[in-house]
């Protein structure tokens, strides 16, 4: 086993920017002091300073957060794409990238839960089972985690920490059933390739049982019709629509079915979010008095074009482009405002690329008048939930769906 | 169970190898301020980390909440520090990155 070590390799002529020259890549007219980014002046100073662009092998220029392990965060522009190309979506790791070959690569099933333990190739594994797939948003639990005021400590993310694919490979469903389940099966444990560097904590992260079955929780080798990418999980992650990224465990090698919680440290101390703060987790043998498990992501929406400061010209009809998603109930609606929320208007929703996709969606505007002018998006879940106004604070950084406000400027 | 956990013993120990040779190649763009902290900052913090994870995380923690983030390191990832690494590490952060200290470079 081979490992890239974050972004490192002696590779002294990658592209590098400077966040300002995101301009060239977005087409897009800007006024000076909010170049750039829609998050730099909400992010913390040293996460604007140090998020330079920086192109990992095999990526386009993403925005680094920190080299090693390697977080990079996609710019919004490539939002404006339905599905997110493999080489824009965004690199999240707690330690350093596993580098596994198809050919070496095992799939291990064992533990109290299974009447009989089952190793996999990655042949065996296609050829025994029906292949599925599903288009479904990837949300790291921390995104927009750099909006947060008061700042709460962490990888400092913009919106960035997101993408929409099709997932393609094998259910986890038909794999478990393979090895049998016991009555006492509680949840399913995922321990991926990858190793703490010191004596810290193995990333390995629970499912529960209703989630592990759903037809819809894949264990994907591909992600919009090609390999994944190292650096996104190959050869195989699992896929768990509609949950934040945190259980999508990347370079997949065990299974563990339980017959207890499962105790690691991922699950139990970190990922966590106060207890009723944002509904019921779905998860209850990982829930404590006082907290829960974050599990679902919320309802949420992206203005992606323009972009935030953009110059408009005056009486010129545009289209405004933005996304908008939930964690698997399906987008019912989108609402523009453009008075500071007094008044909400219907956007056009695009076409439903499925449940646990984002859905895209169109605003037309013609601004007659020139100055400052303000859009906010709102988006509306077929669960009856939907945006908040203000952020709900909670100690790691999660589910900001606060309702966006972008700045324009028409001349 | 055996065969993981010398699979895992062999993938840290070529990591650690792996960083220690390249650590330099991108990170070495970081730049923190100087002084007679910060030798022990790159030693301890980079054992782990690239250095960004300090100017990302600035300049909004008080000396508590570095205090805190250091000793997870220690008691959670297990950084090999003493309680005076801690205390020097601590104070060089709080410093030149803790809150309201001036933006990062």
């Amino acid at each position: 086993m081979r490992l890239i070590c974050g972004a490192n390799g002696g590779n002294m002529d990658r592209r590098k920017f400077i966040l300002g020259s995101t301009s060239a890549l977005t087409g897009g007219l800007f006024l000076p002091g909010i170049v750039g980014s829609a998050t730099a002046q909400d992010l913390p100073a040293g996460a604007v300073a140090s998020g330079i662009l920086d192109a990992l092998p095999g990526k386009r220029p993403l925005i680094k957060r920190s080299f090693r392990p390697p977080n990079y965060e996609t710019p919004v522009s490539y939002f404006r794409e339905a599905f997110t190309p493999n080489d824009a979506f965004y690199v999240r790791w707690h330690s350093a990238v596993p580098d596994v070959a198809l050919a070496d690569w095992r799939l291990r099933i064992s533990g109290p839960g299974v009447k009989s333990e089952r190793e996999f190739t990655h042949d065996t594994l296609r050829r025994k089972f029906k292949s599925a797939e599903v288009a479904a948003v990837n949300q790291c639990s921390g995104n927009r985690r750099g909006l947060f005021n008061p700042h709460v400590a962490g990888v400092q993310w913009g919106f960035g920490a997101m993408g929409n694919a099709v997932w393609s490979g094998v259910r986890l469903k038909d794999v478990l059933e393979d090895a049998g389940l016991t009555a006492s099966a509680l949840e399913v444990v995922g321990n991926g390739a990858d190793a703490p560097t010191l004596t810290g904590p193995d990333f390995v992260k629970s499912l529960p049982m209703w989630k592990a079955l759903d037809p819809d929780t894949l264990i994907a080798f591909e992600m919009n019709g090609e390999p994944l990418p190292t650096w996104n999980g190959a050869p195989a992650r699992l896929v768990a629509p509609g949950w934040t990224a945190t259980y999508w465990i990347k370079a997949l090698a065990d299974l563990t079915v339980t017959d207890k919680p499962f105790e690691g440290f991922w699950m139990k101390t970190a990922y966590r979010v106060p207890k009723g703060m944002f509904g019921a987790s779905g998860f209850e043998s990982q829930d404590t008095e006082q907290n829960s498990p974050i599990t679902a992501i919320k309802v949420n929406s992206l203005v992606v074009d323009p972009a935030p400061g953009a110059v408009l010209e005056r009486g010129k009809r545009i289209e405004v482009l933005g996304i908008a998603w939930d964690g698997g109930s399906g987008i019912r609606g989108i609402e523009v405002s453009l008075d500071g929320g007094k008044t909400w208007r219907d956007a056009k929703l695009q076409r439903d690329l499925g449940r646990y996709s984002w859905r895209q969606w169109r605003y037309a505007i013609k601004p007659e008048q020139a100055g400052a002018m303000t859009l906010m998006a709102r988006a509306h879940a077929r669960d009856g939930s939907t945006q908040t106004d203000t952020l709900v604070h909670n100690p790691a950084g999660y589910h900001h769906n606060v309702v966006q406000k972008v700045d324009y400027h028409v001349a | 169970m055996s065969h993981k956990h010398a699979v895992r013993r062999a993938v840290t120990s070529v990591m650690l190898a792996a960083s220690i040779a390249t650590a330099a190649a991108d990170e070495s763009s970081i730049r923190l301020t100087e002084d007679a902290g910060l030798p022990q900052v790159q030693a301890s913090c980079s054992m782990c980390h690239s250095l960004d994870y300090i100017l990302m995380n600035s300049p909004f923690q008080d000396k508590a909440a570095w205090e805190k983030t250091v000793n997870k390191m220690v008691k959670v990832m297990g950084a090999p520090m003493t309680a005076d690494d801690v205390a020097a590490v601590v104070a060089y952060l709080d410093t030149h990155y803790g809150k309201g200290a001036p933006a990062a470079p």
